[in-house]
């Protein structure tokens, strides 16, 4: 197995498409951590809501590229509801509160998900890259190479709006200190709003690109918010580019891990958290610096 | 001639105290007349929704079918859903033979549910026919008088396969299945007539039961291990991701694919499409069998369920209401015979001929070994082995 190249490319492969769907949730949990203080473990159900309300879309027009575009707007529309019926009001309240009443609204997202969607494994056909290509004399799903595809775009497209927009330096400067940059001019408020919308639409995304390789089901958003909560630590809270070194850290970990060590893929990843903890306590690539915090 | 009025009286009185003993002689046959009440335990919620209702369907066929001619007794049903919480199937099991008295049980379709029941129907006297939960302890070092299994054990499905696929002149195999007491069990049997028929087992992975979507890791790591063939056990919707993803990692093509026939069963074959071409499952039942009482199973069951293929769920429910309407005519209206009448039917239904077996009381049935071919753009299955009349041991169980 371990002088088999082909083994070694697949494996690398996985583990890039599964750190890839990471990173679009764990990107905007960790910004919005960063910024807002706030810990958000609905985050997951939103990922859930990406998944099903894409299902729903494939049924109604046919097409998997409409739930593409439609269902992040979806996740983004209940999002804003929540920002501004709930979160935005346990913004001044401690982690404790919000820990309680975000853990509460994933368990209320997901059985309302249970309602409207039920409990089965929602499945599409006829989706696009169903095919499988030929790489290195390996054949691989090109589907997952679509998922690592829209994984790096995203990295991209980001890294450009944080580095060369307005916002982007509005969110840079609100990470590092809010208040200064609440003096400076920085409309805050709405940099945390805009943040926020972007982060659900961006779960929401995840969860449509992974319905055609894995189908979606009620519940799905629970098992994934772990490794996602563990790379926003390992990364570091609130930077960016730690949520995609992170996402490739604990994508490999567990791919791997779950092959060769089966019963301790889990504890592979915490593992991996203590050890950075241990040595990094702010994380790989910490967001602020060292004088801010 | 008129009557008089004394010689009216006097037919009057013959004609009432014939009618008297009509009456009594009615009374008499009523006393013989039973009426059973069977509680369905099925999941009607839950992840195991679908299964439950192939099993309803084929149950209330086979009703109809078979109960029709029960002569003075009658069958009434009580329904409930266990979706697939022990907690609560725990409750409504004890309400059902406490409270609404009923004579016997019948469904289960996870194991977790028949472990959390089991007790109180051994304790209770009630007969329960399990019409799916395969666990090999409901037959074996728990198995109770009471219990009678007419669907299956996991070690029936998997173990006649062991000693095929080493007859087949495969060498090494590579196990795969989810990580819970069936897929565990269902590869243990396996192992143990293919080792002992002299094949290898190479390796094998037990993905989590719950949250495992992606088996892309797994599949790469029993690629490389290079067997000769990979055998597994997957049922429902991992049954569709495994068996979809095997064909897009391309494994299909180099390593065939074998397992418990649930892996593309006749409730989800089609689904899977193209990618189940060349698969070889063991089972109980394929609704490609040639045989005139499948054909008749089969053919009720489509005009019934508007076109639908009746699958070896939907079969073991059918062949739940035979057994039971067979062992209320052979009580004739006595319902302390019913109980021991269950475990002594034996009949030749949609899967072939099945009876009980005495020792353990679970079902000894043919296992079918069958591939499955990808022609016109639809899969067909083909029978390739019949191994009759598969019987499990004992295993620790004392009536």
């Amino acid at each position: 197995m371990l002088t088999d190249g082909g083994f070694w490319l697949v494996q690398i492969l996985n583990s890039l498409q599964l750190a890839m769907l990471l990173f679009l949730l764990s990107v905007g949990l960790t910004v919005i951590f960063g910024l807002l203080n706030f810990v958000n473990l609905a985050h997951g159900s939103l990922y859930a809501l990406g998944a099903l309300c894409s299902y729903s879309i494939v049924q109604l027009t046919g097409s998997m590229w409409w739930a593409y575009v439609l269902a992040p707007i979806a996740v983004c529309l209940v999002g804003a509801l929540l920002y501004i019926t709930i979160i935005d009001r346990m913004r001044a309240a401690g982690p404790l509160r919000q820990v309680l009443v975000t853990f509460g609204l994933l368990f209320m997202l997901t059985d309302a998900q249970r309602f409207i969607w039920g409990t089965d494994q929602l499945g599409v056909s006829g989706t696009p890259f169903a095919h499988s290509l030929s790489i290195a004399g390996q054949t691989y799903p090109a589907y997952r190479l679509f998922i690592i595809a829209v994984g790096l775009v995203v990295f991209v497209a980001l890294h450009l709006l944080l580095e060369y927009t307005r916002l982007g330096r509005e969110v840079r400067a609100a990470v590092d200190d809010a208040e200064t940059a609440s003096c400076m001019g920085v409309n805050v408020q709405r940099t945390f709003f805009m943040v926020f919308l972007v982060g659900c639409a961006l779960a929401g995304l995840a969860g449509a690109v992974a319905l055609p390789a894995f189908s979606a089901e009620a519940g799905m958003g629970v098992a994934i918010l772990v490794p996602t909560l563990v790379i926003v630590v390992v990364g570091g809270l609130g930077s960016f580019k730690g949520a995609f070194v992170g996402s490739l850290l604990i994508g490999t970990t567990l791919t791997f891990g779950q092959v060769w060590f089966p019963q301790f893929a889990g504890v592979l990843m915490y593992a991996l958290l203590v050890v950075v903890l241990l040595f990094k306590p702010a994380g790989l690539l910490p967001a602020r610096s060292a004088a801010g915090s | 001639m008129l009557m008089s009025h004394r010689q009216a009286v006097k037919v009057t009185a013959h004609a009432s105290a014939t009618l008297a003993v009509v009456a009594l002689l009615m009374l008499n046959i009523q006393a013989h007349a039973a009426e059973y009440k069977v509680g369905i335990l099925l999941p009607f919620s839950g992840v195991y929704a679908g299964l439950g209702s192939h099993i309803e369907n084929g149950f209330n066929l086979g009703l109809e079918h078979y109960a029709k001619d029960l002569g003075a007794d009658s069958i009434v049903t009580i329904k409930a859903d266990t979706e697939a919480n022990p907690g609560s199937s725990l409750a409504k099991t004890k309400k059902m033979i406490l409270q609404d008295k009923a004579d016997a049980l019948v469904g289960l379709v996870s194991s977790a549910v028949l472990g959390a029941v089991r007790n109180f129907v051994h304790q209770s006297g009630v007969p329960l026919v399990i019409a799916n939960a395969g666990n090999i302890n409901a037959t074996g070092k728990d198995c109770s008088e009471n219990i009678i299994r007419v669907s299956f054990s996991n070690a029936q499905i998997t173990r006649p396969m062991g000693t095929w696929m080493a007859q087949q002149g495969i060498k090494k195999v590579y196990l795969m299945a989810p990580d819970y007491a069936a897929g565990h069990q269902m590869m243990e049997a396996f192992r143990s007539t293919f080792v002992a028929g002299g094949g290898t087992i190479i390796g094998e992975a037990y993905p989590p039961l719950k949250g495992t979507k992606d088996y892309g890791p797994f599949l790469t790591a029993a690629k490389a291990a290079k067997p000769d063939a990979i055998f597994t056990f997957f049922a429902g919707g991992a049954a569709i991701a495994f068996v979809k993803q095997y064909a897009q990692f391309g494994i299909n093509k180099e390593i065939p694919l074998y397992g418990a026939g649930f892996l593309t069963s006749a409730a989800y074959v089609h689904v899977q499409g193209q990618a189940a071409d060349g698969v070889t499952g063991s089972l109980h039942y394929f609704p490609g069998l040639d045989t005139k009482e499948n054909h008749a199973f089969q053919a009720a069951y489509k005009a019934k369920f508007s076109g639908k293929t009746g699958s070896e769920f939907a079969v073991a429910g059918y062949d739940a209401a035979r057994l039971l309407a067979e062992a209320i005519k052979a009580a004739a209206g006595d319902k302390a015979k019913f109980k021991s009448a269950l475990s002594k039917v034996s009949f030749t239904g949609p899967r072939g001929p099945l009876k009980i077996d005495p020792k353990t009381h679970n079902v000894v049935q043919n296992i079918y070994v069958f591939k499955n071919e990808f022609i016109n753009g639809k899969i067909e299955q083909r029978v390739l082995a019949t191994i009759a009349n598969v019987q499990d041991e004992p295993n620790g169980c004392v009536m």
